[in-house]
């Protein structure tokens, strides 16, 4: 984030991530042309596909919403300079805590069951990052590290989990039986016929949408308008700095992990309660993963990760349907996302430094 | 449990800690150097898939080994060209390289093969044979001692290539020269830029160097320990060896230590689903997870201390 004085901001924030997408989504275009198929066929497929249709949208916003989640996730933690790489182990236990919320209680209503869900799938996604959290800030053991640990303690834990404890013993799948009907969320077709709006019945699109928005809402007022956010910058800014205002470095770490956590567990109320309506193996789906490609992408400020986590939806419902019309595996969005991560985000000085040049250049001929 | 168990147990041990070894050993000595490389999962896999791959259309193992060596150090490059020439973060940088791994392996062998994303089965010389020590296999009939000699001998020649560089990473680490500026670039880079020696050039034949070993132990994933590639075939273990690599402290003998100890965890999780000890059961997925709860108990310093080398993750910058 250095050189903001060379160049104006605009060029910051919005020109140098946009030649990085553009130098991804190049060699993206390359890959598919390498494996025989038309890019240009493929882009127009991807977009008719995903945005030409409630249902397309229903999808690409679903995706987007779990992505929303994760990259705010990343963000929290990166403010306060560290890199939570286990947003898809606090998904899956968050999932856990949802699942467990949704069939312990007879919930009479779905709003309630709900907030009690969402109270369910922060705290166990939260509990996820406290100990790589905890760890780091007393025993100053890398949360790179444990948390990507953490992220295989998670999946091992849900596999026993699901098959030796909460499998119906009746059942041969590794998976929770269905949740009851009372707690199941209304889609967005729901939501918006009474406003005589006709949307997609079979799109997994529901009212976490609303959640994730507020949550967005939430994380800006949190970083850039209060105190404790003030706090997260300025820890994240530079550690000793921080401690000389006396700002604790245990409190800031443990604290801002509990929010990545929490918002990555809240991820679950989507995919677990309200699409799937029970828990599978491998719920997550490298959702988590995929918040750190959206939290590059936008910056780590919120209103760019908004537009991130709508981008990759629609890269991730575009996919889907090119893997289903044409030839192209799926696994191409993995590697346009990986990709987008390797210039956004570790190749971010390859571009940026002509970019601050040709700056300075204009500048001087002025 | 009788010896028999017990010999095939540890015979599978060997075997599942070879790609670990590798892997763990080019972990060392990058992370010697002061960059991070959480992209040696990636590497394990690409070169697993192009190993594969050539070995396929040569008919060739040793054809298969050298591709997969070179498809692993393109992405060591390609990690040393964010992390050193561009300074980039080099966690990010990892990150997106097991992504382009996982992606690229699937989508060109849907293309090559069209068979879901697989490889062929590999057969005959596609494949390392099994190796078979003369001294020791004459052993095979003698009662105990036959049973041990079992589980040293018949495996593929990359097994024991594995082990040999073992001491070569401990000789070239701690013995020679160059050794010793690339543990001095992890440590205090700016004093090695002061002796006249170029950080740049000694980080990216660090990086190099990992990738020719991850290269090598892709290449014993699809073509001795498999037959062939299968998607996801990496299947975490270059996270595993990352954790090995902290268990050893960054230290090659104690790597090989670690890796053993983590292979013997699989090979037993393998054998015994639900291993009962009489009082309680434990479950598989307890031993597949325990590898990573060793390290994180290792981590905070419960058991010792793993300081990882000072100026690890940090990009270098020459004063001018």
């Amino acid at each position: 984030m250095s050189g903001s004085q060379t160049m104006p901001r605009w060029a910051d924030v919005l020109l140098v991530p946009l030649l990085s997408l553009l130098l991804a989504f190049l060699i993206s275009a390359a890959v598919i042309l390498a494996i025989g198929e038309d890019p240009w066929e493929a882009v127009k497929l991807m977009v008719s596909g995903s945005l030409g249709s409630t249902y397309g949208w229903g999808y690409t916003l679903y995706y987007a919403t779990n992505f929303l989640f994760t990259g705010l996730a990343f963000a929290v933690a990166f403010h306060a300079a560290m890199f939570n790489i286990g947003a898809e182990g606090q998904a899956t236990m968050g999932g856990l805590g949802v699942a467990l919320i949704s069939l312990m209680i007879p919930w009479p209503h779905w709003t309630i069951a709900l907030l009690g869900a969402m109270v369910g799938g922060a705290l166990f996604g939260a509990a996820w990052a406290f100990i790589p959290a905890w760890l780091q800030a007393k025993r100053g053991s890398h949360i790179v590290i444990t948390t990507i640990m953490f992220n295989f303690i998670a999946a091992s834990v849900m596999t026993y989990m699901l098959s030796h404890v909460l499998r119906p013993a009746t059942s041969m799948d590794p998976a929770t039986p269905r949740f009851p009907a009372a707690t199941n969320l209304p889609t967005m077709s729901e939501i918006l016929a009474p406003l005589g709006i006709s949307f997609s019945r079979s799109a997994p699109l529901n009212i976490t949408f609303f959640i994730a928005i507020i949550a967005t809402v939430g994380v800006w007022v949190l970083i850039w308008r209060t105190r404790l956010g003030y706090e997260i910058r300025a820890f994240g800014k530079s550690g000793p700095a921080a401690v000389y205002a006396g700002i604790s470095p245990v409190k800031i770490t443990v604290i801002a992990m509990l929010i990545s956590g929490g918002l990555s567990g809240l991820m679950a109320i989507n995919n677990v309660m309200g699409e799937a309506e029970r828990l599978v193996l491998n719920s997550v789906e490298g959702a988590g993963f995929i918040g750190i490609a959206v939290a590059l992408m936008g910056r780590n400020h919120p209103a760019g990760i908004a537009v991130a986590a709508v981008l990759f939806g629609f890269l991730y419902q575009g996919g889907a349907e090119l893997a289903l019309w044409t030839s192209i595996p799926r696994e191409m969005i993995v590697v346009i996302q990986a990709l987008v991560i390797l210039f956004t985000g570790a190749l971010d000085n390859m571009v940026r430094v002509p970019v601050e040049m040709l700056f300075r250049s204009l500048r001087r001929r002025n | 449990m009788d010896l028999l168990t017990i010999v095939q147990i540890l015979e599978s041990t060997l075997r599942l800690a070879t790609p670990l070894l590798f892997a763990c050993l080019a972990g060392i000595v990058t992370e010697r150097a002061g960059i991070f490389d959480i992209g040696l999962e990636g590497k394990l896999l690409i070169s697993a898939f192009f190993s594969a791959a050539f070995a396929y259309y040569s008919g060739s193992a040793w054809v298969g080994l050298l591709v997969g060596i070179l498809a692993s150090v393109v992405f060591s490059i390609l990690h040393g060209l964010a992390s050193i020439t561009f300074r980039g973060n080099q966690l990010i940088s990892g990150v997106a390289i097991n992504f382009l791994a996982s992606g690229t392996t699937v989508v060109i062998a849907q293309s090559w093969f069209g068979q879901g994303g697989r490889t062929p089965s590999l057969t005959g010389d596609m494949r390392f044979g099994r190796l078979d020590i003369p001294g020791v296999s004459a052993l095979a009939d003698v009662p105990v001692l036959g049973n041990i000699a079992q589980i040293f001998t018949g495996h593929s020649i990359l097994v024991y290539l594995g082990l040999l560089f073992v001491p070569l990473t401990w000789y070239l680490l701690y013995r020679t020269r160059f050794g010793l500026r690339l543990r001095a670039v992890g440590e205090n880079p700016a004093a090695v830029d002061t002796a006249g020696v170029s950080v740049v050039r000694m980080r990216y034949a660090a990086v190099i160097i990992a990738g020719v070993l991850c290269g090598i132990g892709g290449a014993y994933l699809s073509t001795s320990l498999a037959a062939g590639f299968v998607r996801e075939m990496s299947a975490g273990r270059g996270y595993i060896a990352l954790a090995a690599m902290i268990f050893a402290k960054w230290r090659p003998w104690q790597g090989l230590g670690a890796v053993l100890l983590f292979g013997m965890l699989e090979a037993i999780a393998n054998r015994f689903p639900n291993l009962d000890l009489g009082i309680i059961t434990i479950p598989n997925q307890f031993m597949t997870a325990l590898p990573y709860i060793l390290t994180v108990i290792i981590l905070a310093g419960f058991i010792g201390k793993a300081i990882p080398p000072r100026a690890g993750g940090e990009p270098y910058v020459k004063e001018r």
